[in-house]
């Protein structure tokens, strides 16, 4: 029998497997953040044991920063705090640190694949969940908490339990308008929140195969967002040329090795696996949600579920829950809808293509007055290229803010927040209740459909803009 | 409740400080008070409810999803509670909650309606060497799953971190062979 891409990668990790218990699991790429890292350096330190590969860790600073004036001193002062504690850890550690002020700064799932330190057939973790965003590349990435991230400082390895492989099919042309976003929405919304917990997922399928790096790493980005431990993509050429030239992408020789290897890493075509789901492209609507989590989507132009029709009373119960916390009714329409705010950032959608594909709708446009509007370019990479190719001026031109980089409004710990009970359109990964500061609406959706919201002023089905 | 993730658990604002310790007082943070206010405890949420107290937690299926912040396990021990039931948890909160001695018991749909049915009488009964869990009242009971592994490590309070420490050999070796 053939192997997965999965447990391709898997099998070449695993130091040993524990009788009846996990597996250690060797991890090649670490990376850090401010917020779940510091007790675990703390616990190292109590044991008086070094980190014992430093050099396979990097770090950066992006949960709790400020997105305007980053070069002043952060005025929250236990975020301060944090970023400073991070310093000084890495500092005596030494672990690579990508701060406030460094040029390689930005949301950590942005970075690494920007800088090329993502590379196919790694194992990748962090002490964040959208960790899986570097599967796009064909890596096992997954979230890990912070006793798992002491344990990476440890031994490089983590105690890992195997888990069920399930690939998910999307075949055929994507209607216009449609972008990958939508396309993970609509999946977590065809299987809900927990349909893929337990299992690591593979991408597949010619809809993927046409898709660009960036576009591959939303989908991905989102994996766990349905329960999954991960998303992985095989690579292919779209894969290597993006990766070819980056920073710390392989260079010579050691490239040619490298790609051989690389090109080995695909799911056989006998490879079977513990689910599987097909998906028809064409089927793929432009997607918002409506609830409190990101299974809770529908078609932009559709309608919210009537409860009445809903059979499972546990469901029934959430999504009445759901709806009372979000000010929406059963059975209404999204469409017209008006919105206060708009965010286009987060590990999901602040890449360079993001922001094009923003530009590009929003260009010689203006915002409504009844909105605003916050862009949150990923990196200072993104941010550079996007001066470079002048989008901050169409941006600006249209009335839109451009910030600096980090996770700004995804997650309500820095300063950017959405004031209780007004609604946001938003290109973050989670609507959970609370999520973009306390009492705040999130509504998710791609950033298409974000920024014909900007525009309208209302929810609107981006397929009557363009 | 189903589907309760690591952000009720534990808003993020919460998530600043640099120690495990102190997180059980905002547990539930915004589901327990009205505007962020202790003054201002919201009567309908079973922790501020005197009828119900204990050391289980048990909460709808899909428990712990979102966010892989540990800060949700540590708030949950440190307001008090040992383990959690549910029908069903989310991989990363499971391991969270087995690396603080937070045992995530998984139980059936239907177990775990008949402790809801109970509703704040119910006493549960775990133990942790038989696998077993019984609502008192009634005697019923039900087994769940612990990986030996895990197992041995919570009955005996060893660490993942010794164990990989003791491995660090045998890691080595790997490096070198794989390189």
């Amino acid at each position: 029998m053939g192997k997965t891409l999965f447990d391709k990668i898997w099998d070449k990790h695993v130091v040993e497997k524990i009788p009846d218990g996990p597996s250690v699991l060797y991890i090649d790429q670490h990376f850090i953040h401010e917020v779940t890292s510091p007790q675990a350096f703390k616990g190292i330190e109590q044991r008086g044991i070094p980190l014992f590969r430093p050099r396979q860790t990097i770090a950066t600073a992006d949960h709790n920063v400020p997105t305007i004036n980053q070069h002043l001193p952060i005025k929250d002062e236990l975020s301060r705090m944090q970023v400073e504690q991070l310093i000084n850890n890495c500092n005596k550690h030494g672990v690579e640190l990508y701060g406030l002020g460094h040029p390689y700064q930005g949301i950590v799932h942005v970075i690494g694949p920007e800088l090329g330190i993502t590379q196919p057939g790694m194992t990748i973790v962090c002490g964040d969940s959208h960790t899986s965003t570097h599967g796009a590349f064909g890596t096992i990435a997954f979230g890990i908490g912070t006793s798992e991230v002491e344990m990476v400082f440890a031994s490089q390895c983590v105690l890992q339990t195997k888990p069920k492989t399930m690939r998910i099919n999307i075949d055929g042309d994507l209607q216009k308008g449609v972008v990958s976003k939508d396309i993970i929405l609509y999946i977590i919304a065809r299987i809900s929140a927990s349909g893929a917990t337990g299992f690591f997922v593979e991408y597949a399928g010619s809809t993927i195969r046409s898709l660009s790096m960036e576009a591959r790493m939303t989908i991905c980005n989102m994996s766990i967002e349905m329960g999954a431990r991960g998303g992985m993509i095989a690579p292919d050429e779209t894969t290597f040329n993006y990766v070819k030239g980056r920073p710390f992408a392989p260079k010579g020789n050691a490239w040619d090795e490298k790609l051989a290897e690389w090109k080995e890493l695909y799911s056989d075509t006998d490879a079977v696996f513990d689910a599987e789901i097909n998906i028809n492209a064409a089927d793929i609507p432009p997607m918002i949600t409506y609830g409190t989590n990101p299974g809770l989507g529908i078609a932009v132009n559709g309608h919210i579920p009537v409860l009445e029709q809903i059979a499972d009373e546990g469901e029934k119960k959430n999504i009445e829950k759901a709806l009372q916390y979000m000010g929406l009714k059963s059975g209404a329409s999204l469409v017209g809808m008006p919105v206060q705010h708009v965010f286009i950032g987060s590990c999901t959608n602040s890449r360079i293509e993001d922001l094009r594909e923003v530009a590009e709708l929003v260009k010689g446009r203006k915002k409504n007055d009844g909105v605003k509007v916050m862009i949150v370019p990923g990196s200072q990479q993104v941010a550079k290229q996007v001066h470079a190719e002048g989008l901050d001026r169409i941006f600006a031109e249209a009335g839109f803010q451009i910030r600096q980089a980090g996770c700004s409004a995804c997650l309500g710990m820095n300063e950017d927040k959405v004031p209780a009970g007004e609604y946001c359109i938003s290109t973050s990964n989670r609507n959970f209740e609370g999520r973009q500061g306390a009492g705040a609406r999130t509504l998710l959706a791609s950033p298409l459909t974000a920024a014909a919201a900007a525009i309208t002023g209302v929810v609107t089905d981006i397929r009557e803009l363009i | 409740m189903e589907n309760i993730d690591t952000d009720q658990i534990i808003p993020a604002r919460f998530l600043k400080a640099t120690t495990r310790d102190g997180f059980g007082k905002n547990l539930f943070r915004d589901w327990r008070y009205d505007n962020d206010s202790e003054a201002k405890p919201k009567t309908d949420f079973a922790l501020n409810n005197p009828l119900y107290s204990g050391d289980i937690l048990v909460a709808g299926k899909n428990f712990g999803c979102g966010s892989s912040r540990e800060h949700a396990a540590w708030a949950i021990l440190d307001y008090g509670f040992n383990a959690v039931v549910s029908s069903f948890f989310a991989d990363i909160f499971k391991n969270n909650a087995l690396n603080n001695g937070v045992l995530p018991v998984t139980v059936s749909e239907l177990f775990l309606q008949k402790i809801f049915e109970q509703g704040n009488e119910a006493t549960l009964s775990i133990d942790v060497e038989a696998q077993t869990i019984r609502i008192d009242a009634t005697g019923e009971q039900e087994s769940f799953e612990l990986n030996p592994y895990k197992k041995t490590c919570l009955l005996n309070g060893y660490d993942d971190i010794d164990f990989l420490l003791s491995r660090r050999e045998a890691i080595t070796k790997f490096e070198k062979e794989s390189a």
